[in-house]
């Protein structure tokens, strides 16, 4: 690999790529849970609810779910401009890219939070039924406690799965570190600049799966 | 306390459709400790879980303490199962709080003061015998201790009955012992009406004062534990009480047993006081009758001394026949067998 020469780096433009990823992986974050997280819980009630109705709710939802999680994420950037602009003014840059990776991660994260609140044991459930609490009650106060691990399991997979989407989300010019290693490593011959930053994303990734890994031993209590 | 009229479950429909219930009627006094005991698959799991809608019946009422509670609204149900404690076999207890907050849990469902339930809980950690465990989460403790906890969880409502669903079944000989007793205890203590159902005759015959058979999703036989317990009548209750009193084997025996002079086998069955009395070797002793015994048990049922004796009488026919009629007369229940 002779003629790598790191010297002629520019590390300010390194940093400010740093600072997008996290911005677009925090903000889609945040965006992911708040509205996964009560679709999954939806998913979930509806899929054991005796109801004909609710079931064919779930059906509808099961579907527009699946249909969001085969589109591949590129395409999804590109489909959503329009709708991008409505929802933040911009359809690139950091601000851009959010509303893509929202749309296209919410819907994993549900799958996730559905199946984690699946394997709730059915058995604890009953027993906060037969003491008359609420369905309200029972998703507040055993189905998520109960889930817990499941959940920051699902998060951490969620988070992970978004970094790679917003590596890809340089097709808006959103920025971030996978942008600048397609840009420089890709466009320009300048593998150095690719290298580190994929060896950065790799870091990222490692110490999202270290902290997520800890907080679902910390909450494991089986 | 419980009513239970005309009772049907059914579970899927059409050609699928197969009856857990069917047509049951069972009533149920406040106070008592009722058993239901029947194989698996015998209804008796649906029974349990009709009684407090668990399980919705496809026809029939569901009456605690005065409440028909298939009438009744999603919302008005929710505050009446709270006057209905439940045990399980596999306990269902929350796996991410402590035993504190486990027990606590009923009371936070209803928003009750921080003091109230601190009050309260340390009240039943020490009624069930936990006060150190307060902190430890359920996969620290034993199976016993957890069906503690259950109890403590399913009592912390104050509920006017206690549901048991096959609750010693998961546990070890000592440990149902000790489970039982914590039962037998707190029904005398709060008054409360405990229906517990179960595969095995021992747990109806520790602590159960009336019991019901269940077969087919109908009750078979039922009546006070003494009764059914020494005069079974139908066939699935013999079975059950075969395994505690066995004596078909020894009775066969017994009869090949060639003796030079008359005899007859014959089963005495002595309750309460009596079984402490001499009553036997009085009366062999005015009726000149030999006897051998070949198979008996003293034990209890509850509180209530019982003793049965097979008994296998020698000496002149007259003086066998004055013999059983003797016995009758001291209020003991005589039947011969052979």
């Amino acid at each position: 690999m002779g003629g790598l020469d790191f010297s002629l780096i520019d590390w300010k433009e390194i940093a400010t790529a740093i600072l997008d990823t996290l911005k677009m992986l925090g903000a889609s974050a945040i965006f992911t849970f708040i509205l996964g997280l009560p679709l999954g819980i939806i998913l979930y009630l509806a899929s054991r609810s005796s109801s004909r109705r609710v079931n064919s709710v779930y059906v509808v939802l099961s579907f527009v779910v699946n249909i969001l999680r085969s589109v591949p994420f590129i395409i999804l950037i590109v489909a959503m401009i329009p709708i991008t602009r409505e929802i933040v003014g911009v359809s690139f840059g950091v601000l851009g890219t959010i509303p893509p990776l929202v749309v296209g991660a919410a819907p994993f994260f549900a799958r996730l939070v559905e199946t984690s609140l699946s394997e709730v044991d059915r058995g604890v459930i009953e027993a906060a039924e037969g003491m008359g609490a609420s369905t309200q009650q029972i998703i507040l106060r055993v189905l998520l406690p109960e889930a817990r691990p499941g959940l920051f399991a699902a998060m951490t997979i969620t988070i992970i799965t978004l970094v790679s989407y917003t590596a890809m989300s340089g097709q808006v010019g959103g920025g971030g570190l996978g942008d600048l290693a397609i840009r420089y490593g890709y466009f320009r011959y300048e593998k150095e600049v690719m290298i580190i930053a994929v060896v950065l994303i790799v870091i990222l990734v490692q110490f999202l799966q270290m902290a997520g890994d800890r907080l679902v031993r910390h909450f494991t209590r089986k | 306390m419980i009513e239970l009229k005309q009772l049907t479950k059914n579970y899927g429909k059409g050609t699928h459709m197969t009856t857990a219930l069917s047509g049951l009627n069972l009533s149920v006094e406040k106070g008592e400790i009722f058993g239901v005991i029947g194989h698996s698959g015998a209804g008796k799991s649906t029974l349990i879980r009709c009684i407090n809608l668990l399980e919705r019946p496809t026809s029939g009422e569901v009456w605690v303490g005065g409440v028909d509670l298939t009438s009744l609204s999603t919302k008005s149900l929710q505050a009446e199962r709270r006057k209905i404690g439940m045990i399980f076999q596999h306990f269902n207890l929350l796996s991410s709080a402590t035993v504190y907050d486990n027990i606590a849990f009923p009371l936070r469902l209803i928003h009750t003061s921080k003091s109230d339930i601190e009050q309260k809980v340390n009240e039943l950690l020490a009624l069930v015998g936990l006060e150190e465990h307060s902190d430890k989460y359920p996969a620290q403790l034993s199976g016993g201790q957890k069906q503690r906890v259950g109890i403590a969880r399913a009592l912390a409502s104050e509920p006017e009955v206690l549901l048991c669903d096959e609750a010693t079944s998961a546990l070890d000989p000592q440990t149902t012992d000790s489970i039982l007793k914590l039962l037998l205890d707190i029904n005398k203590r709060f008054e409360l009406t405990i229906v517990l159902i179960t595969h095995e005759m021992h747990v109806i015959q520790r602590i159960c004062d009336r019991v019901a058979v269940i077969h087919a999703g109908g009750i078979v036989e039922h009546g006070a534990v003494t009764d059914v317990f020494l005069k079974p009548k139908h066939p699935v209750t013999r079975d059950f009480i075969r395994g505690e009193l066995d004596n078909s084997e020894i009775i066969r025996e017994a009869m090949n047993v060639s003796s030079p002079i008359s005899s007859r086998v014959m089963k005495v069955t002595f309750l309460g006081s009596k079984t402490y009395e001499s009553i036997l070797s009085k009366i062999v002793r005015e009726t000149g009758v030999d006897f051998a015994i070949l198979q008996g048990t003293i034990s209890t049922i509850k509180d209530t001394p019982y003793g049965q004796l097979i008994v296998r009488f020698e000496g002149n026919p007259d003086d066998i026949v004055i013999t059983k009629d003797r016995l009758i007369q001291q209020g003991l229940e005589v039947e011969v067998m052979g």
